[in-house]
């Protein structure tokens, strides 16, 4: 216990849970952006695997990180244009577009990173790059605050953007109301002349271009490879804390960032020795939970009206 | 059959051509000898008794996991939950396979029955949840693959794991316990027998009972359901667990049926299939037969390929995805769609 | 040569599933007049309205705007031609307030965000204008039915609409209401707007237009002055043929009480008291009628009954039982009939045939289940007995019922909830969209269950029916019932009228004679 209590409370274990709760930002902007519109995105896992992908094969081919994020980002928003085309147009069933994304990318990426890298497993043989880290001069050096918020990669910083941006976005801004509106009613949307394909087309490649971001992450921040069915769940995980924060971009950041500490937890306990097997579903036992304690709540305070 | 029924065959056959033409372009664009490998991968799983018993013996878990998929899409559930509970009740299912000493028939039965007991049993999480609160069943399902997986490896590491053994192995099931091989020269299980009798009695328990009328009207409209009286919480409550108790009962019969031991050590991968399939089965029981071997077809002809040529047999997941996006399509083909109809009635 | 502001000429609506929506239709409008659209369900009304807002294409025809032809590929064309339209159901974001509704798709901006503040004067401008009071900064959902009218008016307004089409405008609104929403149109007339009056109510047509296009089975019947058609024309060419729609109600029997609601009350979960002190009972062998502009607590009260929301206060009994402490599972196994508000919500499995549609009330009883499979056989021959009886016009009892028409549709919950010998029956706008002869086959089915001992509690919003059909009749307000009448003789519209404003109440007395 004690070892444990040790182990929580340092700099290096807050570091940590920013640094885990990085792609859960991201993908969960991106749950939150596209459910707003009325098309919930469940490709979200799919997606970041498919820019983890990009980012380090791109980044490879051109030896620039700053490519392969463009790269990690492009990939991922044509994954979401197929799917509004199929979804929007084709009138394909948005669950099941969402399914037929997540196969596509958990085969798809297998199948290419086999071809470029002659293996199933990782890329390690392929000396793709990582974005930098920032060491943010003055703040970096306050005592025990200090380590917790400089130093990390780029990517970090910029998903607490994306929050802001998302925030911003949808209740400030025309293509907000758009986006609103085509979500709570579509109609009212339509008869004021706002295109209701178009405006969840534009939310469902917003969804995308944060999943490239967080994908992104993974493979060229988080690790500096990409492996086999790296994102690990953190899109399911995304789409969990989106609907406990109730669609709203604040809340939704506020329930990523408790899955992210189960995530560092569970990172940390491993080094206790506690049998990795169990301690790896750590994570998603408390999306489990939260989810569940959620949805009680949410049941009972219905009854009681 | 009504021209409405016959136009969407005919969409799904168009669908599955597509798919095959987009795996010709793939070889095509991958392999030295692309003519060959496309010969390889249409023909060559027809050309031996051996190849065909492998499209056999691998449909029989497809053909679990699509029934079980189709009962959940027929009620408008998208628990995506197969896999976890595939790998949990073999895990499980293998204590009873290596350990207790029952005789000749009883010993697979009794692990068949644990595994579909334990997939029953662990598929109320997602079930109760959602039937009581809400809870999204899609999520917590997925979140319950990865708990299993974790918990299932625990078993196999501590208490199932042969140590006599290099891999990551558990010990040798009895040889009692195996299902009995019953076309020579294959590898054929009894395991497919019982893979088609499920499926009649899920046809049977779909169409023509009460209980799959009371399934098929919440899938419908669950208000509608709920305003008729049915109790829409106890039906996807026993969805879940008729599902659970299908895919659970498909895990265990993979085990003794192909294997000798428990030896999965990352998911089976039969969750998505499952929902594939269903969808190409238009979620018919006895349909998700006929495209589990047509997957099986797919699946052992990208074998094939690979064995050949280069080519990494995840091609399949590709060609999987765009028969999702195809059939679940309702305006593909539907300028023709009112031609079709019209025909038909001017008749 | 009469110089139209706007013509129609010849145009044919097919829809994909053969379903001929308009057929040679010839419509026009006259600059600054007030044109009414009249037929009846189903006629093919809104569907002309559609072609004309640029919600549908023709199928053939051609549509000429101030002596150019035009083709409106969305509403955004049509919007941007002048043409705007106020839909039946309400077109509103309710999260939003009412200026956010009124300035979405052209919002003032201040950089990149929404300028707010100018939305608000901007409402607040042309609200003045038009002299339609709405209060900019109020969250659409608070908002009572008669003022998200206005913003709907107002929001067509705001983008230069110089002709509007108002559908069905006078469906939700009490007669009084409804005379204010006229001096509107009549003040938008003299400012030289164009106004299209979409409606089936023969009365209110007489009073508000100058022009009178009849509409019947998808094509024009005829296009006349006001003021020279009398309301007998005007129905007759309605209904094509004299349509004898009158009941007969023989003298009531009362017999035992078959709903009895005690003292009922209920706050909803946005702390609104929905019904308060509710007490009325039901006896057998009687139509019992609620009128009520909707929005006064009726659909709670039904929800009640019906197990959709928990009761706390007061009870509810059925045939003697308490929905305390029944669920809805046991309300169904006695006999108890439910025609719901929102026939596509919950009236229907669309996907599914008509025979499985016909026996979701009764799945598992004796007569189609024998304990495990049902009785297909036994299932199909009582659909095809309904059909019959209630004249469902379809392919057989496997077609789906979502591809049926309003009215058939309806048909099938009617005779699925009334085929039983239900002893309770609930309806609930029974007749809402469907054409005159479904009304009047579903009319005449509850009458007969009346005349066979039912207890028949009727809630519609259509007051012709309800004083067609009720022994006695009820007036809801405000959650409360503020009027009984003990006879429908003599009662008319304008009477109840003032009782569903609100604004005349009957005396404490008479109103506990609605428990009797």
């Amino acid at each position: 216990m004690n070892a444990f209590m040790k182990l929580i409370f340092t700099s290096d274990f807050f570091y940590s849970i920013f640094r885990v709760t990085t792609p859960l930002l991201f993908a969960s902007m991106g749950a939150v952006l596209s459910d707003v519109a009325g098309v919930p995105n469940i490709a979200l896992e799919g997606m970041m695997l498919i820019a983890a992908f990009a980012g380090m094969y791109f980044s490879y081919v051109f030896n620039s990180a700053l490519m392969g994020l463009l790269f990690a980002v492009l990939f991922a928003v044509a994954a979401a244009a197929v799917m509004a085309f199929f979804t929007l147009y084709y009138k394909t069933n948005i669950i099941l577009g969402g399914i037929a994304i997540n196969s596509l990318a958990s085969g798809g990426t297998i199948f290419f990173l086999y071809l470029v890298a002659h293996d199933k497993g990782t890329s390690v043989s392929l000396a793709s790059k990582v974005l930098p880290n920032i060491n943010i001069p003055l703040i970096g050096d306050i005592p025990i605050l200090g380590p917790v918020i400089s130093g990390h990669n780029v990517l970090t910083y910029v998903a607490v953007l994306a929050v802001l941006f998302t925030w911003y976005l949808l209740k400030k801004t025309p293509l907000g109301y758009h986006l609103r509106a085509v979500g709570e009613k579509k109609e009212a949307a339509d008869s004021v002349g706002i295109s209701v394909i178009r405006t969840q087309t534009i939310a469902l490649l917003l969804s995308g271009l944060m999943c490239g971001f967080g994908g992104a992450f993974m493979s060229m921040g988080y690790v500096s490879w990409f492996s086999r069915d790296m994102i690990s769940g953190r899109g399911w995980i995304a789409l969990a804390a989106e609907a406990m924060g109730m669609q709203h971009p604040l809340g939704t950041a506020a329930t990523s960032l408790l899955f992210g500490v189960a995530d560092a937890l569970s990172n940390a306990v491993a080094t206790l020795g506690w049998p990795s097997d169990l301690v790896k579903t750590i994570p998603y036992c408390a999306t489990l939970a939260g989810l569940a304690i959620f949805s009680i709540r949410a049941y009972r305070k219905n009854k009681n009206a | 059959m009504s021209r409405e029924r016959s136009f969407n065959m005919i969409r799904t056959a168009v669908s599955m051509l597509v798919a095959i033409l987009v795996a010709f372009v793939i070889i095509l664009i991958v392999s030295d000898q692309p003519v060959e490998s496309i010969k390889i991968f249409l023909v060559m799983p027809f050309s031996s008794g051996s190849y065909l018993g492998n499209i056999v013996e691998t449909a029989v878990p497809l053909i679990f996991s699509g029934l079980a998929m189709a009962v959940m899409f027929k009620a408008n559930l998208f628990n995506l939950g197969g896999e976890g509970i595939f790998f949990i009740a073999g895990a499980v299912g293998s204590f009873v396979a290596i350990w207790p000493k029952f005789p000749s028939v009883l010993a697979p039965l009794a692990a068949i029955v644990v595994g579909a007991l334990v997939g029953m049993v662990v598929m109320m999480v997602p079930g109760g949840l959602k039937a009581k609160y809400g809870a999204n069943e899609m999520v917590t399902s997925l979140m319950m693959n990865n708990i299993l997986l974790g918990v299932g490896l625990y078993l196999l590491n501590n208490l199932l794991r042969d140590p006599g053994m290099a891999s990551l192995v558990s010990y040798k099931y009895r040889k009692k316990a195996l299902l009995a091989n019953i076309v020579p020269g294959t590898r054929i299980h009894a395991g497919f027998l019982i893979a088609v009798l499920c499926a009649v009695l899920v046809y049977l328990f779909m169409y023509k009972s009460k209980w799959g009328y009371e399934i098929r009207m919440t899938g419908n409209n669950a208000k509608f359901a709920s305003y008729s009286g049915i109790n829409v919480a106890k039906v996807i409550l026993i969805v879940h667990m008729v599902a659970g108790a299908i895919a659970g009962a498909g895990g265990i019969i993979e085990c003794i049926g192909l294997h000798k031991r428990f030896e999965w050590t990352a998911l089976p991968g039969y969750g998505f299939d499952g929902a594939m399939i269903a969808m190409l089965a238009g979620n018919n029981p006895l349909g998700v037969i006929g495209a589990a071997f047509f997957v099986s077809y797919l699946r052992i002809g990208a074998d094939l390929v690979n064995r050949s040529s280069d080519i990494p047999t995840e091609m399949i997941a590709i060609l999987q995805s765009i028969i999702i996006l195809l059939i679940s399509a309702e305006r593909f083909l539907h300028k023709y769609r009112q031609r079709w109809i019209e025909k038909g009635e001017k008749k | 040569m009469e110089n139209y502001l706007l013509e129609m000429k010849d145009i044919a609506k097919i829809y994909g599933n053969g379903i001929v929506a308009n057929e040679a239709v010839n419509f026009n409008l006259k600059k600054g007049e007030v044109h009414a659209l009249v037929g009846e369900n189903g006629a093919g009304k809104s569907t002309l309205m559609k072609i004309l807002f640029g919600m549908e294409a023709p199928s053939s025809g051609t549509v000429t705007l101030k002596g150019e032809p035009v083709r409106f590929s969305s509403s955004k064309d049509a919007i941007a031609h002048g043409i705007g339209m106020v839909h039946q159901h309400f077109m509103l974001v309710e999260s939003f307030t009412a200026a956010q509704n009124i300035i979405l798709g052209m919002e003032p901006k201040k950089g990149f965000s929404v300028n707010e503040e100018e939305a608000v004067r901007f409402t607040e401008e042309i609200s003045k204008k038009y002299n339609l009071e709405v209060d900019a900064r109020a969250v659409t959902r608070t908002l009572p039915v008669g003022i998200k009218q206005k913003i709907e008016i107002l929001k067509a307004l705001a983008r230069g609409a110089e002709i509007l089409i108002l559908d069905e405008p006078t469906a939700v609104l009490t007669p009084q209401e409804t005379d204010q929403l006229f001096e509107e149109l009549t003040n938008l007339k003299q400012q030289g707007h164009t106004i299209v009056f979409i409606s089936h109510k023969i009365p209110e047509i007489k009073k508000i237009s100058d022009r009178i296009t009849v509409m019947r089975a998808g094509k024009t019947v005829g296009c006349r002055n006001t003021e020279d058609v009398t309301e007998k024309e005007i129905s007759s060419m309605i209904m094509g043929c004299e349509m004898d729609t009158t009941i007969i109600r023989t003298p009531c029997k009362r017999g035992d009480v078959g709903i009895a609601v005690d003292k009922v009350s209920y706050i909803d979960k946005n702390g609104v008291q929905a019904l308060k002190d509710f007490s009325f009972s039901v006896r057998q062998g009687m139509v019992f009628g609620i009128a009520g502009v909707q929005g006064n607590g009726q659909v709670e009260l039904i929800d009640l009954m019906t197990k959709k929301r928990g009761l706390k206060n007061g009870d509810i009994r059925l045939n003697g039982e308490s929905v305390k402490k029944m669920s809805i599972q046991d309300i169904r196994k006695m006999q108890f009939g439910y025609v719901p508000e929102d026939r596509i919500e919950q009236g229907i499995a669309g996907h599914e045939s008509i025979e499985e549609n016909m026996i979701s009330n009764r799945y598992s009883t004796k007569e189609f289940c024998n304990k495990i499979l049902l009785n297909y056989k036994k299932i199909a021959e009582f659909a095809k007995k309904n059909i019959e009886s209630y004249e469902i016009r379809c392919s057989g009892g496997k077609h789906l019922v979502g591809m049926l028409s309003g009215g058939n549709m309806q048909k099938v919950v009617v005779a699925r909830e009334c085929s039983h010998e239900p002893k309770v029956l609930i309806a609930e706008q029974p007749t809402r969209g469907v054409d005159v002869g479904a009304a009047h086959i579903i009319h005449k089915k509850i009458m007969e269950l009346r005349d066979e001992g039912c207890a028949v509690l009727l809630v519609s919003a259509d007051l012709s029916e309800v004083l067609k059909l009720s022994d006695v009749v009820a007036v809801m307000y405000e959650g409360e019932i503020v009027a009984f009448f003990e006879e429908t003789e003599g009662l008319n519209e304008e009477k109840l009228g003032l009782f569903m404003l609100g604004l005349e109440r009957h005396d404490e007395g008479q109103i506990r004679r609605a428990v009797q």
